[in-house]
């Protein structure tokens, strides 16, 4: 391009926002997305009885060198997603009061999900890993049908779970903006749609899933 | 018939004063609007207290939703004072500075920053060289009516005002800039300066700070497609990024 050239100091501008900005899209897409999605299929097998349950929790802790797996595609982005989101939703004046549009009221959701959806991982992450690596409880639908037998917890987990399929539906919505897929307005209905349904299935599938302890 | 019009407005009486509140009670007309609404207050400026103030001070200039002189919050909406028909609004009607742009007096604020913004981004075409550059490549109709839409854009501030994330804490140069980007690389000849405009909407106060709320499109008086542009801007520059990181 003939304006490379011509302005040698636009290679020099400060892209480090942008960097971290699409680093933040992008963690919550690929590896925290599709992490919720293994998880709650994983979970789900506990429609099928404790045994079936007690399989796939010891087939997914025989995965070789899982602890990297865990550190490198979850806890690290968890992190980066987390800390990046609280600084995002400081930098926001929320307004859906004065300007109530559906839209609106998404990215007002989209920032209030965020938090409560942290203090549940965080209450989850520590109940169900590292309470299991510092006390060595072993996970099986015991443990997780007496942790559930307390109607509060039971009440937090559904919150926990509302939250996280929201945050990840719409934030999946946001995301094919973020990328350039979704353009125009229609498109962005339509994925809008798709993603509502997204939303409908991983919660259904979330609340069936405690239910079944 | 001597209905009245109830108008309670946000004062300031300098850039470094306190903002209150003052109402006043105007006689009805039909077809007014909240500029000639305004004009009553100025032709009597007398509060609801029966004292006599400083008239309300506020900008407007072409009364047709052309200019973008006349925005303002009104019943907690950023919109023009032109086109706000009285008959359509709820009373009292409450008028408001736009609260993203320094207050200089009453409803009247300085919208430096947005022309600030069309600087970073290189709003303009260059066309000046040592020797003559001939005519320009031709511009297809259909490329001229979707050009058009970006071009009616007039700085007037709502979009900056509705979007949540432009504000004090954020330096998000906002979606008039964004779009005003893509409206300039539309162009054949601007197109060879798109380099700099996408550097500038990589940039810390470019487009990253989009939340998506999408409230630009819903506000903007002139009906750009600033949510179209800011997604096509996305995916451009996130092509440039990449081209840049790897091509160098």
């Amino acid at each position: 391009m003939a304006g490379q050239q011509i302005q040698p100091a636009y290679n020099q501008a400060d892209t480090r926002q942008f960097i971290l900005g699409r680093l933040h899209s992008l963690a919550g897409i690929l590896p925290l997305g599709l992490f919720l999605i293994e998880h709650l299929y994983s979970n789900l097998t506990a429609v099928l009885g404790a045994d079936a349950y007690n399989r796939q929790v010891q087939l997914l802790q025989s995965i070789p060198f899982l602890v990297v797996f865990e550190i490198l595609f979850i806890f690290i982005p968890l992190i980066y997603h987390a800390g990046y989101g609280i600084h995002l939703a400081y930098l926001s004046k929320n307004n859906s009061f004065s300007y109530r549009y559906p839209r609106n009221w998404m990215f007002v959701l989209q920032r209030i999900s965020g938090i409560v959806t942290l203090i549940f991982v965080v209450y989850h992450v520590w109940a169900f890993r590292i309470s299991s690596v510092v006390t060595g409880m072993e996970v099986s639908f015991q443990t997780v049908q007496e942790h559930l037998s307390n109607p509060l917890i039971l009440l937090f987990y559904i919150a926990g779970v509302l939250s996280t399929t929201f945050h990840f539906s719409n934030g999946l919505w946001a995301g094919l903006i973020t990328w350039g897929v979704t353009v125009r307005p229609e498109a962005q209905r339509v994925s809008a749609r798709i993603t509502f349904g997204l939303f409908v299935i991983l919660a259904l599938t979330g609340i069936i899933t405690l239910f079944a302890f | 018939m001597s209905k009245t019009i109830r108008i309670k407005v946000k004062r300031q009486d300098g850039a470094d004063q306190n903002p209150y509140w003052e109402e006043f009670d105007i006689p009805y007309r039909p077809n007014m609007n909240v500029i000639s609404a305004l004009m009553e207050i100025q032709r009597n400026p007398v509060n609801v207290k029966g004292e006599k103030v400083r008239s309300v001070v506020w900008e407007y200039n072409c009364l047709e939703e052309v200019c973008g002189a006349c925005s303002m919050v009104i019943n907690n909406q950023v919109r023009q004072a032109c086109s706000a028909l009285v008959d359509q609004l709820e009373q009292p009607i409450v008028l408001e500075p736009m609260s993203t742009f320094p207050v200089e007096k009453d409803l009247v604020v300085n919208r430096q920053q947005m022309f600030e913004g069309l600087m970073k981004i290189k709003s303009w075409i260059e066309i000046d060289g040592t020797y003559s550059l001939g005519p320009g490549p031709r511009v297809t109709p259909e490329a001229q009516q979707d050009a058009y839409k970006y071009s009616t854009c007039m700085t007037c501030g709502c979009c900056l005002e509705a979007c949540p994330n432009v504000n004090d804490h954020s330096p998000y140069l906002g979606p008039q800039a964004m779009a005003q980007a893509r409206y300039f690389n539309m162009h054949p000849t601007g197109k060879r300066m798109e380099p700099e405009r996408l550097q500038a909407v990589m940039s810390g106060e470019g487009i990253v700070n989009c939340g998506n709320s999408q409230n630009c499109v819903q506000v903007c008086p002139k009906e750009i497609p600033l949510t179209t542009a800011l997604a096509e801007l996305n995916g451009q520059v996130n092509r440039f990024a990449m081209k840049r990181w790897l091509k160098g």
